[in-house]
């Protein structure tokens, strides 16, 4: 009984990680490459879900909504990169923080307008819907596994991308030094917007993922926003591997903190104790974590050399 | 040039001999001297006027705006000042609210413990996580002092004891000297004005001392200031105490002006507002602090009274400011005054 509750809150836990990842992917190179504070990538996660929800009840099949979502996702991100961020890229962090926190206000509020304040569900696609049996007497949600196939796929791909690609040789060396970059005769406004987009539209593809599984209101990227903040400054900024394994232990340790921290802190407390101390502790587990990783690493733990 | 004291910087630049700085210094001179003269002045005789309005209203939104810009001063002391982007601000309003609070609960009711416990409290939080924080630089000085602040807020919303995430209201006000003064509304009101004067004339001075200069210092250049002899970690721990303790001062007030207090007064938004509003005013000017807090807080209200998604109007505001008014509000003025 007790494994299988492991097993479960470990899945979830690295379910949790690899949509921090897609989020926070976006977030460390726009932050690595550009040096841009992007308060808003959070409700570019949101926008994506309610994409998701509309394209999926307009044409009826969770699959097109997604796929339609992805280029919606991306055009929002590319309209509000044109009008908004590209005037910002060599300001100060804190006038980005202004300018993206309005960006927040404005469409968490728009979103509450265009689609009402109550939450909205989302089916579970057909084919993805029921549980599977993994080991005898463990069940897991088939669609669950499928948000973590395709996350693994994604990551594998910007892997790739980034690694592999000449695109992705210059947002590497754009990280590293971006003046440079340009000094050398690339286009480096041209590169900002591909990477502002690519990682809008990663965003927008978490949050059309989940939007089955949770449900879509308006505020919803607000807590996922600190967390991928939280995953991009524990990997060390504009690290994509350390981003997805800073994603993964974040998702795990936040998971596994909230479901077993007072079954843990049982074994030298009384039970009543230890209940209440977990609670309190869980939800402060990441934020310990990140702290500790900046006392003893201040600048993350896969710094990109510059 | 906003930076130096006012008398100093009127002083050396009226020696120059083109006749556009004397002007010019003499303008600086008068924005710094004039705008906050102008601001207090207004601020104290507001209750006067407000009689003929609903007036309830207009000076608990007057004390919430100057309760704001005592905690918005304190950010600007170590943002504006000392480049210390601090992410988790906020976390000090709550403290000082429950150092408040909690001794309420417990029937000790007398105003100066309650103070004592709130501005201990903060200092005490702000020293321990500061002294941990300033090992960083920069954007992970953001987030690791956003991390504190999660904790802080965490820690109270599983206090059940003391109404957990929904928080509790508080039964009276303090008493002072077993007095209870604050029962009346104008007491209040100029209790918190003396606060906010005391805490402006304060910072004032600390920023025109030898300390504040060395806290400048360390914002342009830490390497050279180390070279000639500071350790820049010192000041910048001492600032960030300073500014967390005035900060639970805010939260203190706050805790008594609304007679409630809940985790909801440290979340990270919150945080991001007193960013706001320090930027939105213009930092490094103290005063800008009061009307970015003003602006923010006073432009909410009316706005929410136009229309129920005032948010669509001002989020796009905030982002027209970060667009083309670089410097805030007064950044804006001392442009317009200076051409």
């Amino acid at each position: 009984m007790y494994t299988t509750l492991i097993a479960v809150q470990t899945l979830n836990g690295l379910q949790l990680g690899i949509i921090l990842f897609l989020i926070a992917a976006g977030l460390t190179l726009v932050f690595g490459v550009m040096d841009f504070i992007n308060l808003a990538h959070g409700v570019q996660y949101m926008v994506g879900a309610y994409f998701a929800f509309t394209f999926t009840a307009l044409t009826g099949s969770f699959t097109l909504g997604l796929l339609l979502a992805l280029p919606a996702a991306l055009l929002v991100g590319l309209i509000l990169e044109v009008l908004i961020f590209r005037h910002l890229y060599d300001r100060d962090h804190l006038e980005q923080v202004l300018a993206t926190f309005g960006i927040i206000l404005f469409l968490n509020q728009g979103v509450k307008v265009v689609w009402g304040a109550s939450p909205l569900y989302v089916p579970v696609p057909e084919l993805l819907q029921g549980s599977i049996q993994i080991f005898e007497g463990f069940f897991y949600p088939i669609y669950r596994l499928a948000i973590i196939g395709a996350g693994l796929g994604v990551a594998a791909l910007l892997y790739f991308l980034v690694s592999h690609t000449r695109a992705g040789m210059l947002v590497r060396a754009g990280a590293t030094n971006a003046r440079m970059v340009s000094a050398l005769g690339i286009d480096i406004r041209r590169l900002f917007m591909v990477v502002f987009g690519f990682g809008a539209m990663l965003a927008g593809f978490a949050g059309a993922m989940v939007a089955p599984i949770l449900s879509v209101e308006p505020g919803m990227g607000d807590n996922l926003l600190i967390l991928a903040f939280v995953v991009i400054v524990i990997g060390g900024i504009g690290s994509i591997r350390g981003a997805f394994i800073a994603a993964l232990l974040i998702g795990l340790v936040d998971t596994l903190g909230r479901g077993f921290a007072s079954d843990i802190l049982r074994l030298v407390m009384d039970p009543s104790a230890a209940s209440q101390t977990g609670r309190a502790i869980a939800p402060m587990l990441t934020y310990i974590l990140m702290a500790l990783v900046l006392i003893f690493r201040p600048s993350g733990l896969f710094p990109v050399k510059r | 040039m906003q930076q130096t004291a006012p008398g100093k910087a009127a002083a050396s630049e009226a020696d120059a001999p083109k006749p556009g700085t004397a002007l010019a210094a003499t303008r600086i001179r008068v924005a710094h001297v004039a705008i906050p003269f102008l601001l207090f002045t207004l601020f104290a005789i507001l209750p006067a006027f407000a009689q003929f309005g609903a007036e309830g209203y207009i000076l608990s939104l007057v004390m919430r705006v100057m309760i704001f810009a005592i905690a918005a001063m304190s950010l600007d002391l170590i943002l504006g000042y000392g480049a210390m982007v601090s992410f988790g601000h906020a976390a000090f309003i709550g403290i000082g609210a429950y150092g408040a609070g909690i001794l309420m609960r417990h029937t000790v009711d007398d105003f100066f413990l309650q103070l004592g416990a709130a501005l201990g409290a903060s200092a005490l939080f702000a020293l321990a996580t500061g002294a941990l924080s300033l090992r960083t630089k920069g954007v992970y000085f953001i987030m690791i002092t956003l991390a504190f602040g999660q904790m802080a807020f965490f820690f109270f919303v599983s206090l059940a004891a003391y109404g957990g995430d929904d928080g509790m209201t508080l039964r009276t006000r303090p008493l002072i000297f077993g007095q209870d003064w604050l029962a009346h509304r104008h007491f209040l009101y100029y209790l918190i004005f003396a606060c906010m004067l005391g805490v402006y004339l304060l910072l004032r001075a600390i920023v025109g001392s030898r300390f504040g200069r060395v806290l400048r210092g360390a914002k342009e250049n830490p390497v050279r200031m180390q070279a000639i002899g500071f350790s820049p970690y010192r000041f910048q721990l001492a600032a960030y105490v300073i500014a967390g303790t005035i900060c639970g001062l805010a939260g203190f007030l706050l805790a008594h002006q609304t007679e409630f207090i809940a985790p909801a007064f440290m979340t990270w938004q919150r945080s991001g507002e007193l960013i706001v509003m320090v930027v939105l005013g213009g930092m490094g000017t103290l005063h800008g602090a009061i009307i970015g807090a003003a602006a923010f807080l006073i432009l909410e209200e009316l706005l929410s009274r136009i229309t129920q998604d005032w948010k669509l109007i001002f989020g796009p505001f905030l982002v027209l400011v970060a667009l083309f008014a670089r410097g805030g509000i007064m950044g804006y003025l001392r442009k317009r005054g200076l051409k």
